[in-house]
């Protein structure tokens, strides 16, 4: 197994990730979260609407896990800040997400991240927030 | 708002308030309950849930519950400021965590809509287990008021 896909699998053993449905798709090391449409993850059955903080959580599933293995740690970074946008109401479909790691700093990491469903030009939602990355961490690993 | 009365006002406020939170099939998932409300301040509680861990490591929380837990309350917090109630969706919430959640214990919050306009309401919201001084993160959230929408609209094709 490649540093990569030890990461998907880490994620994959996360209590909250099976809780959501979330499963990792990992092409080179460009990770893409897939969370599958479920009934729990409504937020308004009216709608019916995936509730906020599920899509929330999945960005920042999405970029902890993205950063973890940019920063190539073995571990998952702390979160310091996180701000949502909330672009277009989540359908009762499958969403998917991807993170962008914008800068890594010796002690802070700033990430974007975006959801969309049916069309990636159309994202539902973005993040951007700061993390704290562990230094040694990447000084064991060679960085 | 002046001289009008509110949907917070009134004896059954505390029941109408927890029946909105169990409206929620995803709040429900992860056991939210109402504990009180305080003037215009709601209060919550998730309880601590093996399968809501986010870091196996150290048995933490994940921080995705805290963002759910905190955006729920703050629309209802919203909610129990308005005249009229209508649906009320979130244009953005930033959450900054002050410490990680203690491993074991239920997270409370509080949440208080402290302006409410034609379009749009100004929330603060805080997590934290005993007390307000050690708070594990703070919300700020805008919402938009009513974003009432057809039923079912999200089942019909087109629009974005």
């Amino acid at each position: 197994m490649t540093p990569q896909e030890h990461l998907a699998a880490a994620l994959a053993r996360v209590p909250y990730a099976t809780f959501l449905g979330v499963r990792a798709e990992l092409k080179g090391d460009e990770l893409t979260l897939v969370l599958p449409f479920a009934d729990h993850l409504v937020g308004n059955p009216m709608l019916p609407a995936l509730h906020g903080g599920v899509v929330a959580a999945l960005m920042e599933l999405t970029a902890i896990t993205q950063l973890a293995i940019a920063s190539k740690s073995a571990k998952f970074p702390k979160t310091i800040d996180v701000g949502f946008d909330y672009l277009r109401s989540g359908k009762p479909v499958d969403t998917y997400a991807r993170a962008r790691v914008v800068k890594i700093g010796r002690r802070i990491a700033n990430v974007q991240a975006e959801a969309w469903q049916g069309q990636r030009d159309q994202p539902i939602a973005a993040m951007h927030g700061h993390f704290l990355v562990s230094e040694e961490e990447r000084v064991v690993s060679g960085e | 708002m002046t001289g009008e009365t509110h949907y917070g006002e009134g004896s059954d406020v505390f029941e109408r308030i927890k029946t909105m939170m169990q409206f929620t099939p995803q709040g429900r998932a992860l056991g939210f309950e109402l504990t009180r409300l305080e003037g215009s301040k709601v209060c919550g509680r998730v309880p601590y849930k093996p399968e809501l861990v986010g870091d196996p490591e150290t048995g933490v929380i994940a921080g995705g519950v805290i963002t759910t837990f905190l955006d729920q309350l703050s629309g209802m917090a919203t909610v129990l400021v308005m005249n009229e109630p209508s649906m009320v969706a979130t244009i953005d919430i930033r959450i900054d965590y002050m410490r990680a959640a203690t491993p074991g214990r239920d997270v409370m919050a509080e949440a208080h809509c402290y302006k409410i306009g034609r379009n749009v309401a100004f929330v603060r919201a805080i997590a934290y287990e005993d007390s307000l001084d050690n708070p594990i993160a703070h919300a700020t959230s805008t919402f938009m008021v009513n974003a009432t929408r057809k039923i079912g609209a999200n089942l019909r094709e087109k629009k974005s």
